[in-house]
């Protein structure tokens, strides 16, 4: 259960190899998270992310996730789901694909789009369905400002995350009085393993960045959390700038 | 029928959603006990303990407050029998014209005779009268499954006190026999004296409680410095005829207490800050008199002074408040010292917090109540850092001997409960036997392993 001041007992983070769920799970840990399991493809690798975060007090297990398959997914989440409750599930997995390469190659887009949105659509719908059974819990996004106004220059990757924010937001809604809330986090550039070798822009940001807003986000009770904060007001103003202007721009 | 429905505690924190069925004859619950669903059952009352203890996400959720029966009233003896789901509120307007007073009243009259069992309630009286429990002759304890006890501490003492303070854990109060205490008029006789800091306070409540049935102090959280833990000790006693003043003696048994106002329906998170909350508690500090023997209250007055503001805990706005009640040994007074410091230093905008001194204990599992001092505060959830100074002061009163109320609590960390609750492996096994299944279930009891 989670208590009054939004510490949560259990979490489970699927795509538990990645970055900012690593760091979201370090966060909750540290405020007394007392089982963590991190689900993904690698066993091999969840292993390495589970060694990090181990610590008296805490108990952290792996267990097998792949937002790809998306048939596979309400058995693998009733597994995971099994046994005990649920406080948190952080929803992190996502890849950045090619975008040139994307552009040439339509398999390539479609990839990007089945991890990133269906294997999302397939697996909170499953997700929030067991926790609405359970009749408490929080799931948190992890969105991306490059959907709040689709680029040029990450166009796929950029319309993945739109269409993932917009489900959110509408699953969001569908959740009031169920118990169950939703937080979507809408990072920045954050500097993470998948982001390695890309050049930085403004308001970039870090995985432990991200962690301390969204949990600070999850306790206040809020929808939407920006990383960092004024993102949320360059964004405002970005989404109204005429379409030919924003195509000159230099993002 | 059950309807899905998001609840809280008092502090308005951590809604879950349950299926709520209510309850309106002893048949209902029987029904409901008859094969629970899979995340279990639990009884709630007037929903007034401030954090889960009331929940079952999930699962279904006995509203009890339609089993409201008086059943028989013995004014020879002072004897009512009750169904669980009365209020305080309707026994005392009922028993106080009579000349009959609830034996110990919490600091809300809004509260179920169910929920007070459950959380075994005390009141201003501790010190001398005990908790709510010392006061039942018996109760009836419907079973999962459908089975019915009839619980007397002589006969049936462990599941009689496994059931008090129980947190509904052992199965489902449906009615019980509770002694009451002869009054003669309806008005308390009160004694008020400002003490200037906590040291002297806790001095006059050692010296001078014995003298009271009732004992209470008030103590301001924000003074700093010199002044830091000052306080208003109010103490008394059920007025009789010849203490009141004349125009009041015609009719001293009258009673008909009405809430004054409501607090509005949506307050901003921070509109209680340190400056709004030292404000309201110099003024209230200043209010009091320096010394007053014999003032005549109202029992409104003197029990429930927050009642008349129906809805309070709307005042915390969205994010809620938790209310944090501490309990340590007496001999610790240096415990109860330094967290008032730390809470004034820490500037936490607290009112009024409310200081008591327990009496002896009782043959209880999880009660709250050992011979001791209690302090109480209400803090708004959304003050910053709140999370690290509570778990500071947890480990400040472990280390003394204390512990925590369970069912006020909404941020305990579990691992502290068995130290703190060192009786909690009696009361599993007792548990166990009345609830082999595990069908009774809480919020509170999953955050905090209650079941083991």
């Amino acid at each position: 259960m989670r208590n009054a001041l939004g510490s949560a007992q259990s979490v489970l983070v699927l795509g538990g190899t990645s970055d900012i769920g690593l760091a979201i799970a370090r966060q909750l840990r540290d405020r007394g998270a007392r089982r963590i399991v991190l689900a993904g493809r690698d066993p091999a690798a969840l292993e390495r992310s589970a060694d990090g975060l181990r610590r008296a007090g805490t108990e952290v297990t792996v267990g097998s996730f792949d937002a790809d398959a998306v048939e596979g997914h309400q058995e693998a989440l009733a597994k995971l789901f099994a046994g005990c409750d649920v406080d948190v599930v952080v929803a992190a997995w996502g890849v950045l694909g090619d975008q040139s390469a994307a552009e040439a190659d339509a398999a390539l887009a479609v990839a990007v789009a089945r991890t990133n949105y269906l294997g999302a659509v397939s697996a909170l719908t499953i997700c929030t369905n067991l926790l609405r059974a359970q009749g408490h819990g929080a799931v948190v996004v992890l969105s991306s400002v490059a959907g709040e106004r689709v680029r040029r220059s990450n166009y796929v990757y950029g319309s993945t995350k739109a269409g993932l924010d917009g489900f959110c937001q509408g699953l969001a809604a569908a959740l009031v009085g169920s118990g169950v809330s939703l937080v979507v986090v809408r990072p920045g550039f954050v500097a993470t393993k998948m982001t390695a070798g890309m050049k930085e822009v403004p308001f970039s940001t870090t995985p432990e960045a991200v962690a301390e807003a969204t949990v600070a986000g999850l306790t206040a009770g809020r929808s939407v959390v920006w990383v960092p904060g004024p993102l949320r007001l360059v964004m405002a103003v970005l989404r109204h700038v005429p379409t030919p202007l924003f195509r000159r721009l230099p993002l | 029928m059950a309807e899905r429905q998001l609840l809280t505690g008092w502090g308005r924190t951590a809604p879950t959603a349950a299926d709520v069925v209510q309850v309106r004859t002893d048949d209902d619950v029987a029904e409901a006990l008859k094969a629970p669903p899979a995340r279990g059952v639990l009884a709630r009352g007037l929903a007034r303990a401030y954090g889960d203890a009331a929940q079952n996400a999930g699962g279904q959720v006995l509203d009890m407050v339609g089993l409201d029966r008086v059943h028989r009233l013995d004014l020879e003896r002072g004897i009512a029998v009750v169904d669980a789901g009365v209020s305080l509120d309707d026994l005392l307007r009922t028993v106080v014209p009579l000349g009959w007073f609830i034996a110990v009243s919490p600091g809300t009259r809004y509260v179920t005779v169910g929920g007070a069992i459950a959380s075994n309630v005390h009141g201003k009286n501790h010190h001398g009268d005990g908790s709510f429990c010392r006061h039942v002759r018996s109760f009836d304890l419907r079973l999962p499954g459908g089975e019915v006890r009839s619980v007397t501490p002589e006969h049936d003492p462990e599941v009689f006190w496994a059931t008090a303070g129980g947190l509904g854990l052992t199965g489902v109060v449906t009615s019980a026999t509770l002694q009451l205490l002869p009054i003669e008029t309806s008005w308390m006789r009160v004694d008020t004296e400002r003490t200037h800091d906590l040291e002297d306070c806790m001095a006059r409540m050692e010296a001078g409680d014995d003298g009271y049935r009732y004992s209470v102090a008030w103590v301001d959280c924000l003074a700093r410095g010199a002044t830091m833990g000052r306080s208003v000790l109010t103490r008394g006693d059920h007025a009789v005829v010849d203490d009141l003043p004349d125009e009041k003696q015609l009719g001293a048994r009258r009673y008909g207490p009405r809430p004054l106002v409501s607090a509005p329906p949506w307050v901003p998170t921070r509109a209680l800050n340190r400056l709004s909350v030292a404000a309201f508690n110099e003024t209230w500090y200043r209010r009091a008199p320096r010394h007053e023997v014999g003032g005549i209250e109202s029992i409104a007055t003197f029990f429930h002074p927050l009642d008349m503001v129906r809805e309070w805990s709307r005042i915390y706005g969205r994010r809620g408040f938790l209310q944090y009640q501490f309990e340590v040994p007496f001999g610790a007074e240096r415990t109860v010292q330094t967290a008032v410091e730390r809470l004034s230093s820490r500037g936490c905008p607290s009112f009024l917090a409310v200081l008591k001194r327990f009496g002896p204990l009782e043959d209880d599992y999880l009660s709250f109540p050992q011979p001791g001092w209690t302090l109480t505060l209400d803090i708004p959830a959304a003050m910053a850092g709140l999370d690290e100074l509570l778990d500071q002061l947890d480990e400040l009163v472990l280390a003394a001997g204390g512990r925590l109320y369970l069912a006020k609590d909404s941020r305990l960390r579990a691992q502290h409960v068995p130290v703190m609750y060192p009786r909690l492996d009696a009361w599993r096994e007792v548990r166990d036997r009345l609830d082999p299944d595990r069908h009774l279930i809480s919020d509170l009891a999953r955050r905090l392993d209650l079941l083991g």
